[in-house]
């Protein structure tokens, strides 16, 4: 699924990295415990999350994930929308919760993290 | 093709928390080391470094790196840890709330680096502190 198509489908708004719009995921993993996200989270899988703060990007930049959606309508302070420009990390926000994001990227083909 | 990187982590800094880890990907991507390698010793090395933030007095950061293995070290000045078997346990963790809304201190942190490293060795004593040594061979 292009990012593109992901934000279509949560009506998020885009707030940084603009020009990732058509890279591809091949999963998606909503978490708010970043240890989980480090250990279980897929290689350039988008990240759905409703914390909003530095560790959440560190978390994403360390586990080769190129791209968040904050939900709940969470959006980053400037400082941290900065530092996603320097790391080329692209960040959206939605008015959806974490639940309803999940089930509609699901529903669309998009897969989960494999525990395994 | 042998040096070492030291980098200090203060207690408490979660400003800057991470930025170690990232120099420290940075670095092995510049050496040219595989990603899949680069993924496992950076993901060890944020868990260690937020550990270091999270729990103890200070500490450091070093990483070796040599021909055919990569050493990861993360030692702190105390205060150490009482039960290493409990705090190695998945799920165990003394960190407060501030450190939980964060997403860490959820007792994955020293399971992630055993998950990571190649080979793990954790020494700890009280009032002294806690070194933590992780090997990752280079294929």
């Amino acid at each position: 699924m292009k990012l593109s198509q992901v934000r279509e489908l949560l009506n998020a708004v885009v707030l940084t990295g603009e020009n990732h719009l058509d890279d591809e995921v091949f999963a998606g993993f909503g978490c708010d415990l970043m240890s989980d996200v480090l250990c279980y989270a897929k290689e350039g899988a988008v990240l759905l999350t409703g914390l909003s703060n530095k560790q959440v990007l560190n978390t994403a930049e360390i586990a080769n994930m190129n791209s968040i959606v904050f939900v709940r309508n969470k959006v980053p302070n400037n400082e941290i929308l900065e530092l996603a420009r320097e790391m080329d990390i692209l960040m959206m926000t939605t008015k959806l919760i974490l639940f309803e994001s999940c089930g509609i990227l699901y529903k669309y083909g998009l897969k989960g993290a494999n525990l395994s | 093709m042998s040096y070492e990187l030291v980098f200090d982590v203060k207690r408490g800094d979660f400003d800057k928390a991470g930025e170690a880890s990232r120099k420290i990907k940075h670095t092995l991507q510049q050496l040219g080391v595989s990603n899949r390698i680069i993924r496992k010793i950076s993901i060890a090395g944020y868990e260690g470094e937020m550990n270091l933030a999270i729990h103890s007095l200070g500490g450091k950061i070093i990483l070796a790196v040599g021909e055919k293995k990569l050493t990861l070290t993360i030692e702190d000045v105390g205060p150490g840890i009482p039960d290493i078997k409990l705090a190695m346990t998945e799920g165990f963790s003394t960190a407060g709330d501030e450190v939980r809304s964060m997403g860490f201190g959820a007792g994955m942190g020293l399971t992630n680096m055993v998950k990571n490293a190649d080979a793990f060795e954790i020494t700890s004593e009280i009032n002294e502190g806690t070194k933590i040594v992780m090997n990752f061979f280079i294929q």
